[in-house]
């Protein structure tokens, strides 16, 4: 029998395994052939088309939504792969309503863009499921490229060094690859382990090596990778977590948002994952979203995402924010937390109302109190342990329109990288780019 | 609320909504739920010479060509004439003619091309209580390798000497169905009128493959891996049949003869456009084989509703209003200039007119960074093709350049002076206009 949302404390099973099965399917189920054929007939086939310009990795949407039109998603799956090797991720998971679908003419025009999420995930599964993979390598090189970090950025930059040629070796400092795919990223936008399937399908092309376990810091040096390979590509993501700076912090109850979803990707069982009963989680991205409706789903009574700003400031897409409210879970606007109250263990939080002037949230002095047996923080991560040599922008790694660091033969992007979005799309896009320029530069 | 009682031939029905002689309309079972529906008439399924009934293959019988979402545009068939013995068509026709006195009912009849044949079978078709009688000449597959069918709509001499037969041995209306698989449909048609025919009904299908099997490498529908060419019908096929009834009507031989258009028939919208173009009703096949006998519920209040904002109480009010209006595009008047005009509200700047003009056309539409799309007045020809690639209907549109005003391109001031290419200095054989 499942403990049910009114057990205090956090703990596990509170729902049955089959309502777990049920919360945590497909967000988007899969298009079947038919439903394919409808949603791609609605593409007008736009001329140098608003949806490609807004795709970071420059997708031919048209194309290949007419090739699925013709009767040939294997062909529509390469045009999407050419240009985004994580396609089948990032149709699972890319904010299309801030991008492509955002600006697709029948959008502007009726209020319902193409599907074109939907439809790159169609694609894409077609030719997944049969294991194709319809790239080959070009004549061995004899150059060896090192990839720190095996995750979006570091895989679309080894997979696409592969394709030229070189030999790649990426260095994972988890025992699995895949990063934020695999371990950051709400469970029901990748199921049915998408993700690893996705890496697997990827190291296909052959000539790429992974070994688990190292990292920077973790036997390996900058100054070492440069001596031992010709070029280098940082893809490290962010490790620290951004502090509260609230009383209490230390308190039982309180955790990274990050590390809640890493453990929920990886739970065997989800049952067994423990969950307060009034969940609170301080922030406003796509992190905070996936934390809360995750806990939702896990069986917490009440959950509250907390933020310091107003709405339009989010990060968090507003489809993202509907998606929340749409599970159950209460968004708060302009409250920041104060301290977090319990004997030893988390009891309540103190949220202090906040205004915002010239840009800068200052609290008003009006506070309230929730329940919060737990609390999340996903208020932001930042880059940790980077190599000293390499020249900084604000808090990431300073790097060129390619992806070229301070430090000559090394490259650097996704998430730890100056610029992007902190998104798996512009992670690939970056470490597409930073492959061809190393490529140019090893060749050249 | 308009009146679409329609007199055809002397044949009253409630609207001009025929069913077209065809697979819907082979058995009284089809017909009376035809009636129930709404339909006007029925042309029976073609009735065959007494005996053993043709036979139909046992593979698919019909292949099709769709649009977006799978909307049926163009059907094919190579079904031939109906399957089932004489006897048991005629006692059916008999039973729904005397149910449905209201309802036109026209037998139609496809008989070798000997006066014996037709002798024979037309006083029979005559004890049924009938309307009138519709002459098969114009299914292109399967009859017409017999010498039926299109194979006797081809040569005009056959049709005069047929349609004459049917004159003298029955009494009531003799419809001749033309087939559209000849170079100028006038002769035909001409050809019917000097056999004493009371009206022409067209078209008959087109000859078809609409697809090939790249597997089998076979022609669609596959019968054991081979196809023959079959009857294509549906909306696809109207433009086709728009003209030829249109050339019938202006034509000084034929023009008077009444016309039952058939040709992709789907709304009340196509209905009306025959009519305008003199046609006296129209017949239905592939909107009824594609929808269900329903769709004749949208043709009836649409046209209705459209008759009733016009102030026509009648079809003959409006019937045969676009014939003379229909012209050879000698006597089109060169100085009449348009030029397009994007409605920046309603676009949605999908592009398509750009790529359109720019690609195939005159590069007469300017694209901004922002994607405003607009017309360049000193480049554009008129020439339409942007209005029908645009998929915001109304969007962009044809605008005439007032008498007086310069037309950007060709630096002249647009005259309001009808001049044709008969009258025009660059044709050789010009007539002077004065």
């Amino acid at each position: 029998m499942a403990a049910g949302h009114q057990v205090s404390g956090v703990r596990s099973e509170r729902l049955s395994a089959q309502e777990i099965a049920e919360n945590f399917a497909d967000l988007h189920a899969p298009f079947d052939a038919h439903e394919a054929a409808v949603a791609a007939d609605r593409c007008y086939f736009c001329f140098d088309a608003p949806c490609m310009t807004a795709c970071p990795t420059s997708i031919d949407i048209p194309q290949f939504i007419r090739e699925i039109q013709g009767g040939h998603a294997e062909s529509a799956a390469k045009t999407i792969l050419e240009q985004n090797i994580l396609g089948g991720m990032c149709a699972r998971v890319c904010p299309t309503e801030t991008l492509c679908e955002e600006v697709c003419v029948r959008e502007v025009a009726e209020g319902k863009p193409v599907e074109i999420g939907r439809l790159q995930r169609y694609a894409t599964d077609m030719l997944m499921e049969r294991d194709v993979h319809p790239f080959t390598r070009a004549t061995a090189t004899g150059k060896r490229v090192a990839v720190v970090g095996a995750g979006p950025a570091g895989l679309a930059a080894a997979h696409r060094l592969a394709v030229h040629g070189h030999e790649v070796t990426v260095y994972e400092a988890k025992a699995k690859a895949g990063g934020l795919n695999e371990f950051g990223i709400a469970a029901y936008k990748s199921t049915n382990d998408f993700a690893a399937r996705e890496v697997e399908w990827l190291l296909q092309i052959g000539g790429i090596s992974i070994e688990y376990g190292r990292g920077l810091g973790m036997g390996l040096t900058l100054e070492g990778l440069r001596s031992d390979f010709d070029a280098v590509f940082l893809s490290v993501g962010l490790q620290g977590v951004n502090a509260l700076r609230a009383e209490g912090e230390g308190k039982d109850g309180v955790r990274d948002a990050v590390d809640f979803i890493a453990e929920l990707r990886q739970a065997e069982d989800l049952t067994a994952l423990p969950v307060g009963r009034n969940v609170v989680v301080i922030g406003g991205g796509m992190t905070a979203v996936d934390a809360a409706v995750q806990s939702k789903l896990l069986g917490a009574e009440n959950v509250t995402i907390a933020y310091r700003r107003g709405r339009d400031a989010m990060g968090a897409s507003r489809f993202e924010q509907d998606l929340a409210a749409s599970k159950g879970v209460k968004l708060m606007f302009n409250v920041m937390p104060k301290a977090i109250h319990g004997n030893g263990s988390a009891v309540e939080i103190e949220l202090e109302y906040t205004d915002v002037v010239d840009g800068r949230v200052t609290g008003t002095g009006e506070t309230v109190r929730l329940a919060a047996d737990q609390v999340m923080k996903a208020i932001g991560q930042t880059l940790e342990g980077q190599p000293e040599a390499l020249a900084l922008e604000g808090r990431k790694i300073k790097v060129s329109e390619t992806g070229r660091t301070s430090v000559s033969g090394v490259w650097a992007g996704g998430d730890c990288a100056s610029g992007g979005d902190d998104l798996t799309v512009t992670a690939v896009a970056e470490g597409r780019d930073a492959a061809e320029d190393i490529h140019a530069s090893l060749i050249g | 609320m308009a009146d679409l009682t329609t007199e055809f031939l002397g044949i009253k029905s409630p609207n001009p909504f025929w069913l077209a002689s065809a697979p819907p309309t082979d058995k009284e079972y089809n017909v009376r739920r035809a009636f129930e529906a709404g339909w006007g008439g029925v042309v029976w399924k073609t009735l065959g010479a007494e005996g053993p009934p043709v036979v139909n293959v046992n593979g698919p019988r019909y292949g099709a060509i769709w649009g977006a979402d799978r909307r049926l545009l163009g059907l094919n068939n190579i079904e031939l004439i109906t399957d089932r013995p004489l006897d048991v068509n005629l006692e059916e026709m008999t039973r729904v003619k005397k149910d449905y006195p209201d309802r036109a009912l026209i037998a139609s009849i496809m008989v070798p091309c000997e006066e014996a044949a037709w002798k024979a079978i037309l006083p029979r078709v005559a004890e049924t209580g009938c309307d009138g009688i519709e002459l098969n000449f114009g299914c292109p597959h399967g009859m017409a390798e017999r010498g039926m069918g299109s194979a006797v709509g081809q040569v005009p001499e056959y049709i005069q000497m047929v349609t004459e037969w049917c004159k003298q041995y029955y009494d009531k209306p003799v419809i001749v169905k033309l087939t559209p698989n000849i170079t100028d449909i006038r002769h035909p048609a001409r050809a019917a009128k000097a056999g004493n025919a009371d009206a022409v009904s067209l078209i008959n299908t087109i000859n078809s493959i609409t697809s090939v099997n790249l597997d089998a490498m076979s022609p669609e529908p596959m019968i054991g891996g081979k196809g023959t060419h079959g009857g294509y019908c549906g909306p696809a096929v109207k433009p086709i049949a728009m003209n030829m009834v249109a050339e019938i009507a202006r034509d000084p031989q034929t023009a008077g003869l009444p016309i039952s258009a058939i040709g992709g028939v789907t709304t009340w919208r196509d209905a009306a456009e025959f009519i305008a173009l003199g046609a006296g009703n129209v017949q239905v096949c592939t909107a009824a084989m594609t929808y269900g006998f329903k769709v004749v519920e949208e043709m009836i209040s649409g046209l209705s509703d459209w008759m009733d904002q016009k102030g026509y109480s009648s079809i003959e009010d409006f019937r045969g209003m676009a014939v003379p209006n229909v012209t050879d595009w000698q006597y089109l008047d060169l100085n009449y200039v348009t030029k397009a005009k994007i409605s920046q509200d309603d676009c949605i700047k999908c592009g398509r007119c750009y790529a359109a003009c720019e690609d195939t056309s005159h590069q007469a539409i300017a694209m901004s960074a922002d994607r405003t799309f607009t017309v360049k007045d000193d480049e554009c020809v008129a020439c339409n093709l942007c209005v029908n690639v645009c998929p915001v209907e109304g969007c962009i549109t044809m605008e005439e350049v007032a008498v007086g005003a310069v037309d950007e391109r060709t630096g002249k001031v647009v005259s309001g002076e009808y001049g044709n290419w008969t009258q025009h200095p660059n044709n050789p054989a010009a007539t002077a206009a004065e």
